[in-house]
């Protein structure tokens, strides 16, 4: 097996545990932004989609890798953008309430 | 390793820190804005540390492309409606999906014509446009289901189980055959196009009260894919970050289920509420049961005069945009004197947590909002049960009758407060499916009316005592 794809492996597989390991009893109340911005943190696909379309390749992988870019950066600014407006929702009546 | 690629490196390795201290920061309440925050700030040093490296050349697509990406970005963001809330993140994803899956395509694309294929390289590629592929499609049937362009009943037809069988057989052995012998970037597309019909087939299928099970999981895969194609470009920080989604999105997929209690095998190929079984119900339904029904004065009488009210929302509540007469009502009947909760069922709507963020956005405080544990045992001494939308969460079948479909899954147990008032547009069955037992219930009452409606009658109403 290649050295590189080792090292891959046993990232990945830690990357896993770390991500179990750190989120462990989400309260209801946040599972939606949760999923919103880990669904944000997916769009990280955006570095791939960089790393293949700036090659100055033929114009199928330009277009190939614009519509990638353009797809994983909606993802990602669009992701967490969201996902700060519904947080911002719950801060705000945490205040209201210590207001009251 | 030279002084550039040594300070991508660490940035690289920043940025895993910070998004795994932003997902951590993201579980607790108190933190949450931070933690999104600190996975942007990661986001944003990955992507410039990607444009400083040296195998960029063409810049100006490049930027075109995500100009784009940000304003159409900025533009949904802003403008979604809460409601819309769990197609949004199911569109996102997709998106995401979509992008690894180009990735693959294009990397083989270009790896086949460059030198020889590594097997290694090969199964990757084929693992990240598999996995994104099918996540493509998968969430745009889902955002099609729940934004109501696609029937949200379980769409299936004769040997469907069959067909995605052999679909499945022939992406393994064309994979072993583009892997193992021949780079062909025709077979190679072949597989790319049977992941896309996949993703379709296997969400259609799909009810639409299983939905938070769907959009958790297609979340963990929009992350497996974004990991397998960090194997194809061969960078540590998207196995690192999609590595951390994919666990993420699992644990999620894991509490949605336990809410229902029923297996994710039994979610993804049980076809939850199909049409024969909501027929035979409806039937059933039709018979000598009566229902009683109660007006505008009377339910306003009941509610405003009770000493305790518990507010059952359900997704009737986000389909009729009611959360702002929601919480009016609630802080009328506060002022009245009246004690009010908000019992919150855990695959109540559509994706996790979707009745705690609509309930936030209308200013209920959070406070009043309960989860089932701990609402349970309050509903004996409850004076008034307000059912507003909810259905299968609420359905007695789910502890009685073994041969409901439904049987098992933990509910909230309104059938033991002292009246229970049901705000809902006719008796016809939930997305489940299932006939409620609930409705003929002698302290039941149908109000019957668009959420929206009726609780703004019933705040009208009890103004007026």
């Amino acid at each position: 097996m290649p050295q590189e794809l080792m090292v891959g492996l046993t990232i990945f597989v830690l990357s896993t545990f770390v991500g179990f390991e750190v989120i462990t009893k989400v309260p209801p109340t946040l599972h939606t932004p949760l999923m919103s911005g880990a669904n944000a943190i997916s769009g990280i696909a955006v570095i791939g989609a960089l790393l293949i379309s700036g090659r100055g390749a033929g114009w199928l992988e330009v277009v190939l890798g614009m519509i990638a870019i353009a797809f994983a950066t909606i993802n990602v600014v669009g992701g967490f953008l969201v996902t700060d407006r519904m947080l911002q929702m719950f801060k705000k009546k945490e205040n209201k309430n210590s207001q009251a | 390793m030279d002084a550039l690629s040594t300070v991508i490196a660490l940035a690289y390795l920043l940025a895993a820190v910070l998004f795994i201290l932003g997902l951590r920061y993201l579980s607790s309440p108190a933190t949450a804005r931070r933690g999104n925050l600190l996975a942007a700030i990661a986001m944003l040093i990955a992507i410039l540390m990607t444009l400083l490296d040296r195998q960029i050349i063409d810049f100006k697509w490049i930027a075109i492309a995500m100009i784009i990406g940000t304003l159409i970005g900025v533009f949904s963001a802003r403008l979604v409606k809460m409601t819309a809330m769990p197609q949004m993140v199911g569109l996102f994803n997709g998106l995401g999906g979509g992008a690894s899956a180009l990735v693959a395509f294009v990397e083989f694309n270009h790896q086949s014509r460059v030198a020889a294929m590594p097997v290694d390289l090969a199964i990757t590629t084929l693992l990240s446009v598999f996995i994104g592929a099918l996540t493509f499609t998968g969430s745009m049937v889902a955002f099609g289901k729940l934004q109501g362009m696609i029937s949200g009943s379980p769409i299936t037809f004769k040997l469907q189980k069959p067909v995605n069988a052999a679909m499945m057989l022939a992406v393994v052995i064309l994979s072993i055959i583009v892997a193992g012998f021949q780079p062909s970037v025709l077979l190679f597309s072949i597989v790319t196009l049977i992941a896309l019909i996949l993703g379709v087939m296997l969400v259609i299928p799909i009810g639409g009260a299983d939905m938070p099970v769907v959009i958790s999981l297609l979340n963990s895969f929009s992350g497996l894919a974004a990991c397998a194609t960090g194997f194809v470009v061969q960078n540590d920080i998207l196995i690192i970050a999609g590595a951390l989604v994919g666990a993420a999105g699992l644990i999620l997929t894991e509490i949605m289920c336990k809410a229902m209690n029923r297996s994710l095998s039994n979610v993804l190929f049980g076809a939850f509420g199909t049409g024969d079984q909501a027929a035979g119900a409806t039937t059933t339904a039709g018979g000598d049961k009566s229902v009683k029904s109660v007006d505008n004065e009377e339910a306003a009488m009941i509610v405003g005069y009770a000493q305790s009210v518990v507010v059952v929302p359900g997704f009737g509540m986000a389909a009729a945009m009611a959360q702002h007469a929601v919480r009016e009502l609630s802080e009328l009947l506060i002022k009245r004197g009246v004690e009010v909760k908000f019992a919150i069922h855990p695959v109540a709507g559509r994706m996790p947590g979707h009745m705690n963020v609509l309930l936030a956005e209308a200013n209920v405080p959070y406070n009043l909002l309960f989860d089932m544990d701990d609402i349970n045992p309050e509903f004996p001494h409850t004076d008034v049960v307000l059912v507003i939308g909810a259905n299968d969460v609420i359905n007695p079948a789910a502890r009685t009758d073994t041969s409901s479909p439904i049987y098992g899954m933990p509910i909230l147990d309104v059938d033991k407060a002292r009246h229970i008032i049901i705000i809902k547009r006719s008796l016809n069955v939930g997305f489940a499916g299932v006939d409620n037992e609930l409705f003929y219930n002698p302290k039941a009452m149908m109000y019957f009316g668009s959420a929206k409606e009726k609780v703004q009658e019933l705040v009208a109403e009890i103004k007026k005592l």
